[in-house]
């Protein structure tokens, strides 16, 4: 181990600990959590963990404070992270709204259960992909990533604080219980591959003239000042000018709040993330997403085996979607197919996007999708066309 | 907030390293009056806002400015387990017994039996003494002050600043609109003169007899109640553990 922390080598992790573990490498130093299964193993590991690395690790009340630990953490410049699931998520909403308006970074990890409420603890589900992005009050625009492995939980994890830097948002890693808690061979590359962006930072000879939220790159990303650099900035969850004062006109709202949500789009093509195969000769495509595309992959290649012309896409990233790289299958392609372990979610963002014919194979949760229920919605599709499958 | 800003410049501390976090509340707004770095947060969750900068960042002194209904309803349980933690932040609790900002409903700190907007027949509920919900959750040092105690009320914020652990000021302040018109306190200045007249400054006195009942002559405590030196929090660090 180097004095980062980094676990360089080959390891057997759960999901949750290669997540952990993604953290440290991404020079996370601040945990702020709720233990709540099944996504309580990265509080455990990093509260192992931080102490030889000086990381803070500090379980708090409730999750509503969590998120306002990483928050406050976050203005003094901390990489900071906090994990939690369904309950605690709809707990955290507020202050990921916050975290919009004041555009600081942050990483929020979702290991979803089974839900509604209290719903299935240690079971999986996928049923918060809309919460993700629309649960918070408001417009607004974040990122969120959905991880199918434990090598992803890393991966992603260290990609998720490059984008949230990169862009000043939060963003959600949206896992479910079957990646957080599967074992399976994590490979943890040398620190100097590890590639960690840099946020934007305000100019320290012109402070007197900085404005906090004057975004003046194409990108839409004004640079970040912490507490305690004598930038003297104020951030607010209320509607603020350039200076980050509020403002209460409707002019300044429209601004701010266009300007944060364009600020996702006019970067969407840099934040999207898709994986695609089989797609060469398809005439159907299975979409899926988290575990539930390992089931997907399973089936599509089934199906390949039986003669049907099939692909497969899976979503990286949920939030922004992708929209351009559906439109653009669908000049090509008949039919969708949508798995996932909701009654239908991504379906709708899909249905949403092309002129095709959907069809959703859904489950609300509980178990990993069996891959046969995709095969033979695959089959059924290919014999007759549209269908809806439950 | 003007001996707030006064114990800033006399308290040796770089303004630059100066935070100050607020919730929201005719209080909470406070955070965009100062010229220091400065965060206006969401409901209820200064404190922990507080809490992740500090410990993200030991150097800066933060300090909390917020109202009884910010800090004590819906953020009453940051409020215990901060001081509970003893995090070593600093927080002045604008007590004004009422939501002011939203139109003078019944707070956590409304006396029984006083009028508000929600409670117009007189408040059927026990307020909090908040000075001995402090000094049980473990707060190093707890006072009370009101408006026209600014000496004690500076000295004590300066000696916040350096006190380690949670230290905790309650200020009653008069809320003419919100709070004072209904219940027979005309003016701001008459809601002082009361003070005036009813506050005994009382250092040391059984925190349990601090609660505050506005309809009778009884006395209304004022001072410094808690001073110790319990063990601020510190975050787990390598050396603890070898
Ligand atoms: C989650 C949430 N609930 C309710 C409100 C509405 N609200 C704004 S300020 C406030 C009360 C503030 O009272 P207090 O903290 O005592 O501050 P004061 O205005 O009296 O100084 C309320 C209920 C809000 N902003 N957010
Ligand atoms: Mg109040």
């Amino acid at each position: 181990m180097t004095s980062s922390g980094v676990l360089t080598g080959k390891h057997f992790f759960q999901g949750d600990e290669a997540c952990a573990e993604g953290a440290i490498a991404a020079g996370c130093r601040f945990f702020g959590g709720y233990p709540i299964t099944p996504s309580t193993e990265i509080a455990e590991r990093l509260a192992h963990r931080f102490p030889e690395i000086g990381g803070v690790f500090i379980q708090m009340e409730d999750e509503m404070g969590s998120m306002a630990a990483v928050l406050g953490a976050s203005a003094a410049g901390a990489r900071a992270m906090t994990a939690t699931s369904g309950p605690g998520f709809s707990l955290m909403m507020e202050n990921i709204g916050l975290a919009v308006m004041m555009e600081l970074p942050c990483v929020v990890v979702n290991v979803q259960r089974g839900s509604p409420s209290t719903g299935l603890p240690t079971l999986p589900g996928q049923s918060e992909v809309m919460q993700a992005r629309w649960g918070s009050h408001g417009d607004y625009g974040l990122a969120a990533f959905s991880p199918w492995s434990p090598q992803e939980m890393f991966d992603l994890t260290i990609h998720s604080f490059n984008v949230a830097d990169r862009y000043r948002i939060p963003i959600l890693l949206m896992a479910d219980e079957v990646v957080g808690h599967m074992v399976e061979r994590v490979v943890i590359p040398r620190e100097d591959q590890i590639t960690r962006w840099e946020r934007k930072r305000p100019d320290p000879n012109n402070k007197d003239a900085f404005e906090p939220f004057l975004a003046e790159d194409p990108d839409l990303v004004p640079p970040l000042a912490y507490a305690g650099e004598g930038y003297r900035v104020h951030f607010t969850g209320l509607t603020h000018d350039e200076l980050g004062y509020p403002d209460m006109s409707a002019e300044t709202h429209h601004r701010l709040v266009t300007r944060l949500v364009e600020k996702i789009n006019y970067n969407s093509e840099k934040i999207v993330q898709t994986e695609d195969h089989f797609m060469d000769d398809a005439r159907i495509v299975v979409v899926s997403y988290g575990s539930t595309a390992r089931s997907a992959r399973r089936a599509v290649k089934d199906a390949r085996q039986e003669g049907i012309p099939v692909g497969f896409l899976r979503l990286v990233s949920l939030w922004p979607f992708p929209t351009n790289q559906i439109r653009e299958l669908a000049d090509h392609v008949d039919s969708f197919i949508v798995a996932e372990m909701n009654l239908g979610q991504m379906a709708l963002e899909v249905e949403r996007h092309v002129r095709r014919p959907v069809t959703g194979v859904h489950h609300a949760g509980g178990a990993m999708m069996a891959p046969d229920r995709i095969l033979d919605a695959i089959r059924e599709v290919a014999n007759t066309g549209y269908t809806h499958l439950r | 907030m003007r001996c707030y800003a006064q114990a800033i410049l006399d308290s040796g501390i770089p303004q630059d390293n100066h935070v100050v976090v607020s919730g929201i509340g005719c209080s909470g707004r406070v955070a965009g009056y100062m010229k220091i770095d400065s965060y206006h947060t969401t409901h209820g969750r200064a404190i922990p806002f507080a809490v992740g900068l500090k410990l993200a960042n030991p150097e800066l002194t933060v300090t909390v400015f917020s109202g009884d209904g910010d800090l004590a309803a819906i953020g009453g349980n940051h409020l215990i387990h901060a001081a509970r933690r003893n995090v070593d932040i600093s927080v002045i609790c604008a007590n004004n017994f009422n939501y002011g900002m939203t139109g003078g409903q019944l707070g956590p700190t409304t006396p029984f039996g006083a009028r508000t907007t929600t409670s117009p027949y007189g408040s059927p509920e026990l307020p909090f003494n908040l000075p001995y919900l402090l000094a049980a959750s473990g707060a190093n040092f707890v006072a009370r002050w009101t408006t026209i105690h600014v000496r004690q009320l500076k000295r004590d914020i300066l000696y916040m600043f350096s006190k380690p652990g949670f230290s905790f000021v309650e200020v009653l302040v008069p809320c003419p609109v919100g709070f004072g018109k209904m219940n027979f306190i005309d003016e701001g200045l008459d809601e002082m003169l009361l003070y005036k007249e009813r506050c005994v400054i009382a250092d040391g006195i059984p925190i349990d007899e601090l609660g505050i009942d506005l309809r009778t002559d009884q006395p209304i405590y004022v001072g410094r109640f808690i001073d110790r030196d319990l063990a601020p929090y510190r975050p787990v660090r390598l050396e603890d553990i070898e």
